[in-house]
């Protein structure tokens, strides 16, 4: 038993430990310091994203909200609007108000000749300049006869121009605009007859091949009435699916069954909600493509998980004991559920849907599948007219090459990112308004 | 006119709910203790009966009807039409739709054209007419029927309970016939298209030129239906966008939850949080139009050739989308992880780094490899970003500086446009949205799976 142990513990004296440690101690704070650095520049790169697309939308955006308009004399020549004289409608509403416009132009202009040079005057203003008269003059009869400084619209190239988007040293062949136009417009623009106003046409028209004319309104409607649809359908359903599952579900295969199915639709691509809408709404029930009742009933599908999952959260912050007073004072369980947990539950719930109407509002991919992409003029009226919803559109404008359409185009994606700044605000309001904790 | 129905029996369905509470107060004697339910319950069961019914009627009727109609109508019709193919009885179909509504036809509309629309203007006055005879009666049928059946002892109150029990159950099963109805339909279409193009040249083929022909002579006729380089395509932009999203995602988790004050979490993670709200064409546009043309002079003054819609544009962007998803999944996962490891490992003298790295990650790993795969998932099934910014032409590279095209993309000009529903071309979008689905199924179910078994392992 006495035997000399082969090798005693080695001692370090405890200096030693100190000067190991303290020596690796600068190495492993200065990985100390870069390990934290590291984070710190990951934070700092995911909001300079942030504020990086914003400045960039922003900054593209903000010309769009104005629009230049040129005033030009107009005389509203009777034996043009109309020349029986009897003031009979149809004959105003089909008279030649571009010729009046092309008239005004050239009474601006009176030494401009030829037909090449005539032609690019004319070009100044917009298409849509004609219509603006023929209102005028079907709104107030009077006029016919009378001569008046009307402003009208401005064309697009004018409009990009003036908004410095134009390199004037291009040469002539690159721009869109020509030497003589340009000429013209800084003529007008030392007599003060061009200027820029706030642009309501974007909110007031629907889409247009022209860009001055375009507007997002028909857009605004179709996500409205796609958006309404997908609430009326999500929002009972997604209730009733959550109330059920948590106060009513037995626990057996089937809940568990319907539980891992709405998990895993929360996560599925969107576009394959698109490819059911397709197949299932469009081509087997026959409904109507580009209309926004399909485009509801497929955003709805897609919300609901999200619906379910919030609103079930809800339920169960209600704590049991609410739910055992309101039995123990005789209440059955659907009045348990109905008078007590729901109302209980509903800001929570809401919240939850807000949210998923937000999601539902920027989704584009499964309504590009069922032919929400179409060029639609006309501002829809109802569930069954064809219309575009407002991200379809910004996808639409961003396709097109001209300068104009590009500042359009960030002028709706901030008219979207304030609608779902707003609908979030809501839904941060709501929580912090109404939420209880228990 | 149907929403003017509609309205009608919403306002009997409310009449019959007065009326029925009323008669329980009257069969009750005017003492609400002799009735065996709520006086509510009587005038819900009353309501139940006229509206319910009735709504459903309303509804198959609804759905039903344009279709009977158009069948009496092509019954109707003169043989010479009525025989004809069932591609040219469509187009008649669609050209009689156009005349009713009112709308341009392509010709002139022949007298039996015409004689068929005013059939089936007739056909649905008289269908509309017999749809309000038959919803009023049933409405105030069941009114009545309710009223009659009102006594002290009816149990009101579970027989609403019965129905709106019922109206649970069935909006549960919404999710599953979901489910069922996407399964079905891309699985039908697929088989539709693996009849034509054997499934293995679509699964393993390298070519790919989704052109078929209009007709049988044109030249260049043969498309090809390889999705490799889709396939390939796909995982290159996936690839960038997770180089960009895991690291930056991941740091900024740990440092917002090991290291930031309370006040800075505060405000940078719903700062950060906001990137997952915006919209995917939004930063389509900010893709196609700020950062692609930025990264081709950027090349260009490299000397590289980078092509306009490079998969770097796209990947970088979707990288930045994806970033939340990342950080606040791994943020939920890193705060699963019990302070008591932590301070275990500080008392051992470790730094926060050293913590971090040698015991809390290997601790959370799990989680976040679970995190990181649903973001996978999620990069795949993005199209926006990649219809916007990415290109058409399937190349099969692994150079982030070409143009790649993606499933997604494929799928989105496949069923865009004019469109012949039985062709190869609309097929094939189903059987790559199949391979879409199935795949992200598969990393959903794994992720998940990952992310419970570590979340027990820490309860």
């Amino acid at each position: 038993m006495n035997k000399p142990t082969a090798s005693p513990p080695t001692k370090i004296p405890s200096r030693d430990i100190k000067t190991i440690v303290n020596a690796g101690l600068a190495r492993r704070h200065a990985a100390e310091r870069r390990f934290r650095w590291y984070g710190l520049i990951a934070i700092t790169l995911g909001l300079t994203f942030v504020v990086l697309m914003f400045a960039n939308i922003i900054g593209k955006g903000y010309p769009a909200f104005w629009q230049t308009y040129i005033q030009v004399p107009i005389t509203f020549d009777a034996t043009v609007i109309d020349p029986q004289g009897n003031r009979d409608p149809q004959a105003i509403e089909t008279a030649d108000y571009a010729g009046l416009v092309r008239a005004g132009m050239r009474q601006l202009f009176p030494t401009v000749q030829g037909r090449l040079e005539l032609r690019a005057l004319y070009g100044l203003v917009s298409s849509d300049a004609a219509h603006e008269l023929q209102d005028r003059v079907l709104q107030n009869p009077a006029l016919i006869g009378a001569s008046q400084e009307v402003w009208l619209l401005a064309s697009a190239s004018v409009d990009t121009l003036l908004k410095g988007n134009i390199d004037r040293t291009l040469d002539e062949s690159e721009r869109p605009i020509k030497d003589n136009q340009i000429e013209w417009v800084d003529k007008l623009q030392a007599a003060g007859k061009i200027e820029k106003q706030f642009n309501t046409i974007l909110f007031t028209s629907g889409d247009s091949r022209e860009p001055e004319q375009a507007g997002i309104r028909g857009a605004l409607m179709g996500s409205f009435f796609t958006l309404l649809v997908t609430f009326l359908l999500s929002f009972p359903i997604g209730v009733a699916t959550a109330v059920y599952l948590e106060e009513f579900a037995p626990k057996n295969r089937w809940t568990d069954l319907i539980e891992v199915n709405i998990n895993n639709l929360a996560a599925v691509p969107s576009i394959v909600f698109g490819l059911l809408g397709l197949a299932v709404f469009i081509n087997f029930f026959g409904l109507p493509r580009s209309a926004p009742l399909v485009g509801g009933l497929v955003l709805s599908l897609m919300t609901l998980p999200v619906i379910i999952i919030a609103g079930r959260a809800a339920l169960t912050s209600v704590p049991p004991s609410i739910r055992e007073a309101a039995l123990g004072m005789g209440a059955s369980k659907l009045q348990m559920v109905g008078h007590h947990v729901l109302p209980l539950a509903m800001p929570g719930m809401l919240t939850g849907s807000i949210i998923g109407m937000a999601r539902a509002l920027g989704e584009s991919a499964p309504l590009l599948m069922i032919g929400m992409v179409a060029f639609i003029v006309d501002v829809p009226k109802g569930l069954m007219d064809p219309s575009t919803v407002l991200p379809v559109q910004i996808y639409l404008w961003s396709d097109l090459p001209e300068r104009a359409f590009v500042e359009r185009t960030s002028a709706a994606i901030m008219v979207l990112l304030a609608f779902m700044i707003l609908m979030n605000g809501l839904a941060i309001l709501l929580r912090k308004r109404f939420e209880r904790r228990w | 006119m149907q929403s003017f129905l509609l309205l009608t029996l919403l306002l009997l369905s409310i009449g019959g709910y007065y009326m029925g509470r009323k008669r329980a107060f009257a069969v009750a004697g005017g003492h609400i203790r002799n009735l065996h339910s709520l006086p509510s319950f009587y005038g819900s069961y009353t309501a139940l009966w006229c509206g319910l019914p009735a709504l459903i009627v309303f509804a198959l009727w609804a759905t039903l009807q344009p279709s009977v109609i158009i069948d009496l109508v092509v019954a109707g019709m003169p043989p010479e039409l009525r025989n004809l193919p069932p591609d040219r009885l469509n187009l008649i179909v669609n050209d009689l739709k156009n005349l009713v509504g009112g709308n341009i036809v392509s010709s002139t509309p022949d007298p039996a054209m015409l004689e068929a629309a005013n059939h089936y203007r007739n056909l649905r006055v008289i269908g509309n007419a017999s749809l309000w005879v038959v919803v009023m009666t049933l409405a105030i049928a069941g009114v009545t029927y309710a009223w009659r059946t009102i006594s002290p002892t009816l149990r009101a109150r579970n027989r609403v309970e019965q129905v709106v029990n019922l109206f649970l159950i069935v909006s549960s099963t919404v999710a599953i016939f979901t489910t069922v109805g996407i399964v079905l339909s891309v699985v039908f279409e697929s088989l539709l298209f693996f009849r034509q193009i054997p499934i293995t040249e679509f699964l393993f083929g390298l070519q790919w030129s989704p052109q078929t022909a209009l007709r049988a002579d044109q030249v260049g006729s043969s498309g090809a239906f390889g999705a490799v380089p889709l396939f390939a395509g796909t995982l290159l932009i996936s690839g960038i966008a997770m180089l960009v999203a895991v690291p930056i995602g991941l740091m900024s988790a740990l440092y917002l939850s090991e290291y930031a004050t309370p006040r800075f979490r505060a405000v940078a993670k719903p700062a950060l949080e906001v990137l997952a709200g915006i919209p995917t064409v939004v930063y389509g546009f900010f893709a196609a139009l700020t950062v692609a043309p930025l990264i081709r002079e950027l090349g260009a003054a490299l000397g590289l050739h980078v092509a306009s819609e490079s998969a770097l544009a796209a990947g970088l962007v979707m990288g930045i989308m994806i970033i939340p998803f990342v950080s606040s999944l791994s943020d939920d996962v890193i705060n699963a992880v019990p302070q008591s490891m932590r301070d275990g490992s500080y008392a051992l003298g470790a730094t926060k780094s050293e913590t971090i790295t040698r015991v809390l990650l290997p601790a959370a790993l799990p989680g976040i490899v679970g995190s990181i795969l649903l973001a996978v998932s999620r990069a795949i099934g993005e199209t926006m970003i990649v219809v916007m910014a990415a290109g058409l032409s399937a190349n099969l590279t692994a150079n982030p500086l070409a143009a790649v095209t993606t499933v997604t993309v494929q799928i989105v000009t496949l069923l865009t446009g004019d469109q012949e529903f039985d062709s190869p071309k609309t097929l094939a979008a189903f059987a790559l949205g199949l391979v879409l689905f199935v795949v992200t199924l598969i990393l959903n179910i794994i992720a998940l799976r990952v992310v419970r078994k570590y979340r027990e392992q820490y309860e």
